[in-house]
């Protein structure tokens, strides 16, 4: 009996000791003894349980129990685990523990229960491909060092994820979508019925580049949803232009077609649109939608009014109001309708839609949550279509039902729900998306970054979202600058896109005169770049407006743009600052003032910048550039006050074309 | 040359263990005497993340013909993935793999192998930590423009208008000479630093320490040869 007894007592203080973690402790041991610095690795080993423990987050960790190497910078050559030492991080090992990034079981003490999903434990260790989903959980900004993360917040707005799925970041913001589908109560307009049904059978075989996702409409449903989307239209304000077409000029000949080319370049339409080239790759933008078929989409009257004023039909499209003459208009349209793809509508005959037709198309669109995306007459956008995805990081494994072949992880669930939806069981409505292998592991980054954590960690530890600030510009430059669309290209206080320069400081910038004719005649400042300012033709009351309010209105309050005087800028001034550019500086590796000598690409050229710059701007520029424009890799040189002044005033004495220099030689 | 065949066993040890777990592979019925690399290596991924390109081999007889329908399988250190993971040529002899990287950073050797495993091939690739691919990022941003010989229609290269030109960062017989100290230096000082071009500008004023610091591992990991670092000494702090 008693030595039961004895034997039962030895049993704890047994298992003690031949406990896993005291296994690895003791290999960790054996390692170092043969290290150079075995000494000072021994008196630093951690020998027992060790632990982590973060209020805060509510995280006990024991990781470090096995891990015992991970701050041993002597030991960076060890490839062996648990005794790798963690390499470079942005944060403190002992300020967040290792389970609020790596996940896993942090009280766990065996490897597997801390690495693998348990019964009593679901959250199994994050595979290095979705690190970054651990950053965003606290970081709800973009960050420079997570482009997965990034990537996938960029793709859950730009693919359209949101317009169905309500995404409630932890700081209270809500994802907006950054795409837009087009509104579709006047669509009988704009296209065929031929071509809806098409479109929505296949919309990959239309645009390779298409957002809208292939539903896997049979033909009798594309049928119907046409029939409906044909019938719920109704008169766009286009529609009295429309009944009297006027009567078309004969455009098939090779010089209509040239002149309508070169309309489109000097457009710069390929800044936001793209096409297939010959070589079937993409040229071109992706702010509006393909238009290698557009011929076989649109209707010609259609898109001549389009191209007159395309806010008329679609209040809220980013597509620029251009002012194109009749004979611009006659030319651009004509080019366009020539891209036709006769294979696309080769095989669709359509017999008239009957009401009973009609009436199932509408409710095919009802069940397909098709006004989720797209405004439609009749038809109100439904609330919360899909489910919310705020917290689906954190989705407990009793509501996923996994299909066959998937591993039973979260990410795994995600990336498989996001790459064929439809395997998950019938009747799902999801569609399926055009999305590459790199895409879908960003998207699952992203949603992986939305669980529990996020949710329910101290505000203090967030760092917010950044939102568009909806900043819009008054009176009439406000009207003009809606109207033009500027705010789909340029940011300005917050608000806007990100092709084009931020304008929020240009009055503190330029000047006047350079200001006016840029605006009649835009062209480009660096010669490398791809996307340009588009001509809109503009009449000369129209620049003065948007001149006088940009130079009065967009200034940085840091200085004041007159703080210069140009009889100031003496010619010794400027002769030292000569040297100072091409010696001291070597700014001509990056930046060319006469194109015979100097051959820098990367930043602007400078032949006219006396006629472009003020002269402040240049010297707040030249003493900090970051501090004007945070985003651009122009260094800073560290250059003192006079030295500054000097180079400003050699610029300012800048004030040649390129094409005049060129000819004076 | 001792380490490199240490790695090699250590490889084919893995392989070993890769292939029990694998699905059973679809055979093809024709044999290769050769395996060629077609496209794919060197290539740089985060830690776990995808390769940009799929790795490429191509399957040819003793003449140097391609030969179709030959199985071909993949293998790599622990953590590596391929999809797939083995397969048979396609009528041109060839056979693509999608490789995701593994979660530790550093260079990493991946296998592919036909006729049973008597013909291999080897190609290095590169898997960059979080350190390494922050560099790549301000590489791309502010360093690629001259020091990368490659143009894209939105990326011209600005190389050959500089003289003396700069070095692309793989040139390590170049790099591979220069201190971890001097590194830094050229970067935070400009080329003046180290009596080199002016051309080369200061980024010191720009550039966080940790960023000079994620930079510097960035061109040793690209180096070509590979970077060692000294024995001793060197260690970052």
């Amino acid at each position: 009996m008693s030595v039961i007894l004895l034997v039962s007592l030895a049993i704890a203080p047994a298992k003690d000791h031949f406990s896993e973690w005291r296994h690895y402790q003791n290999g960790y041991l054996k390692l170092i003894s043969t290290r150079a610095d075995a000494h000072s690795l021994q008196r630093r080993a951690p020998l027992g349980v060790q632990q982590i423990w973060m209020p805060e987050l509510g995280v006990v960790d024991r990781c470090t129990t096995c891990h015992s190497a991970l701050n041993e910078t002597t030991l960076a050559d060890v490839s062996q685990q648990p005794f790798r030492k963690h390499p470079v991080m942005p944060h403190n090992l002992t300020e967040f523990g290792c389970v609020i990034c790596h996940r896993g079981q942090g009280t766990a003490t065996t490897a597997h229960e801390a690495h693998h999903s348990t019964l009593a434990w679901e959250e199994p260790l994050l595979p290095a491909k979705y690190m970054d989903a651990a950053c965003g959980q606290c970081h709800l900004a973009p960050l420079r060092g997570t482009p997965e993360l990034n990537e996938g917040r960029r793709l859950l707005a730009r693919e359209g994820c949101v317009h169905c799925h309500t995404i409630k970041l932890a700081d209270g913001n809500v994802m907006t979508a950054a795409d837009e589908p087009p509104d579709l109560i006047h669509i009988a307009e704009k296209t065929s019925r031929e071509w809806i049904f098409s479109w929505i059978k296949n919309p990959q075989a239309y645009a390779v580049s298409a957002t809208m996702p292939n539903f896997g409409f049979s033909d009798d449903h594309a049928r119907d949803i046409s029939a409906f989307l044909i019938a719920q239209s109704t008169p766009s304000p286009y529609a009295p232009k429309l009944a009297n077409p006027s009567p078309k000029p004969a455009s098939a000949d090779a010089n209509a077609a040239q002149a309508g080319a070169t309309v489109y370049g000097e457009s710069y339409c390929a800044s936001c649109h793209a096409t297939q080239n010959a070589a079937g790759n993409l040229v071109g933008g992706d702010l509006g939608p393909e238009l290698t078929r557009v011929g076989s989409k649109v209707k010609p009257e259609w898109l001549e009014q389009w191209l007159r004023d395309p806010t008329a039909y679609s209040p809220n499209t980013k597509m620029s109001h251009y002012r194109f003459d009749d004979k611009q208009v006659t030319l651009l349209a004509g080019f366009l309708a020539a891209k036709t793809d006769s294979d696309f509508l080769a095989n669709v005959h359509l017999e008239p839609a009957t009401q009973k037709q009609i009436d199932h198309g509408r409710a095919l669109v009802v069940e397909f949550g098709c006004a989720s995306c797209h405004q439609i007459n009749g038809v109100k956008k439904p609330d919360n279509f899909a489910p919310e995805l705020s917290r689906v990081g954190s989705k407990p494994f009793a509501l996923l039902a996994f299909p066959k072949g998937v591993e039973h992880t979260l990410p795994d669930y995600i990336s498989s729900k996001i790459t064929n939806p439809r395997a998950f069981g019938p009747g799902l409505k999801m569609p399926k998306f055009t999305l590459a292998p790199a895409q879908i592991d960003a998207l699952t980054t992203a949603l992986l970054a939305l669980n529990d954590r996020s949710n329910t960690m101290g505000a203090n530890l967030r760092i917010t979202s950044l939102h568009d600030s909806q900043y819009q510009p008054a009176g009439k430059a406000g009207q003009l600058m809606n109207d033009l669309r500027c705010f789909s290209c340029h940011r300005i206080n917050g608000h806007g896109g990100d092709m084009a320069p931020d304008l929020s400081w240009e009055g503190s910038s330029v000047q006047r005169p350079w200001l006016t004719d840029f605006l009649k005649n835009p062209n480009t400042l660096r010669p490398a770049l791809i996307r340009r300012m588009p001509k809109f033709n503009l009449t000369d009351s129209e620049i003065n407006v948007l001149s006088e309010y940009i130079l009065t209105v967009y200034q940085t309050p840091k200085f004041d743009r007159d703080a210069i005087a140009s009889d100031s800028l003496t010619p010794q001034l400027a002769e030292q600052g000569k040297q100072l550019f091409y010696s001291k500086y070597n700014c001509q590796g990056c930046h060319i003032i006469d194109p015979q000598k100097d051959k820098g690409y990367i930043g602007p050229v400078l032949s006219r910048v006396g006629l472009r710059l003020t002269p402040a701007w240049i010297f707040q520029w030249l003493k900090d550039p970051q501090a004007l424009r945070p985003d651009t890799i122009e260094p800073n040189q560290h250059m003192d006050d006079a030295e500054a002044m000097e180079l400003t005033a050699y610029l300012m004495t800048l004030k040649t074309s390129a094409k005049e220099g060129a000819n004076k030689k | 040359m001792k380490q490199r065949s240490i790695l090699l066993a250590f490889v084919l040890g893995m392989c070993g263990c890769r292939h029990g777990a694998a699905p059973p592979a679809s055979s093809g019925t024709a044999t290769g005497a050769a395996l060629v690399l077609v496209s794919g290596d060197k290539q740089l991924a985060r830690i776990g993340a995808r390769l940009d390109q799929p790795l490429l081999v191509q399957v040819n007889d003793s003449q140097g013909t391609a030969v179709p329908n030959a199985s071909v399988s993949f293998s790599g250190p622990p953590g590596v993935k391929f999809d797939p993971i083995s397969g048979v040529t396609d009528s041109s002899g060839q056979l693509p793999s999608q490789v995701s990287a593994p979660g530790a950073s550093g260079h990493f050797q991946v296998v592919a192998s036909t006729n049973g495993g008597k013909v291999r091939l080897s190609t290095d690739e590169i898997a960059l930590g979080y350190e390494e691919a922050l560099g790549q990022q301000l590489n791309a941003k502010y360093c690629a423009r001259c020091h990368d010989p490659e143009s894209t229609p939105e990326r011209v290269s600005n190389m050959d208008n500089l003289d003396p030109k700069p070095h692309p960062f793989t040139e390590g017989d170049t790099f591979n000479k220069i201190s971890d100290a001097d590194l830094i230096s050229v970067i935070s000082h400009g080329g003046v630093a180290l009596n080199k071009s002016a051309a080369m500008p200061p980024f010191g004023y720009t550039l966080s320490k940790s960023d000079l610091q994620a930079l510097a591992g960035y061109i040793r990991e690209v180096a070509d040869p590979p970077y060692r670092a000294p024995v001793g000494g060197n260690a970052n702090k």
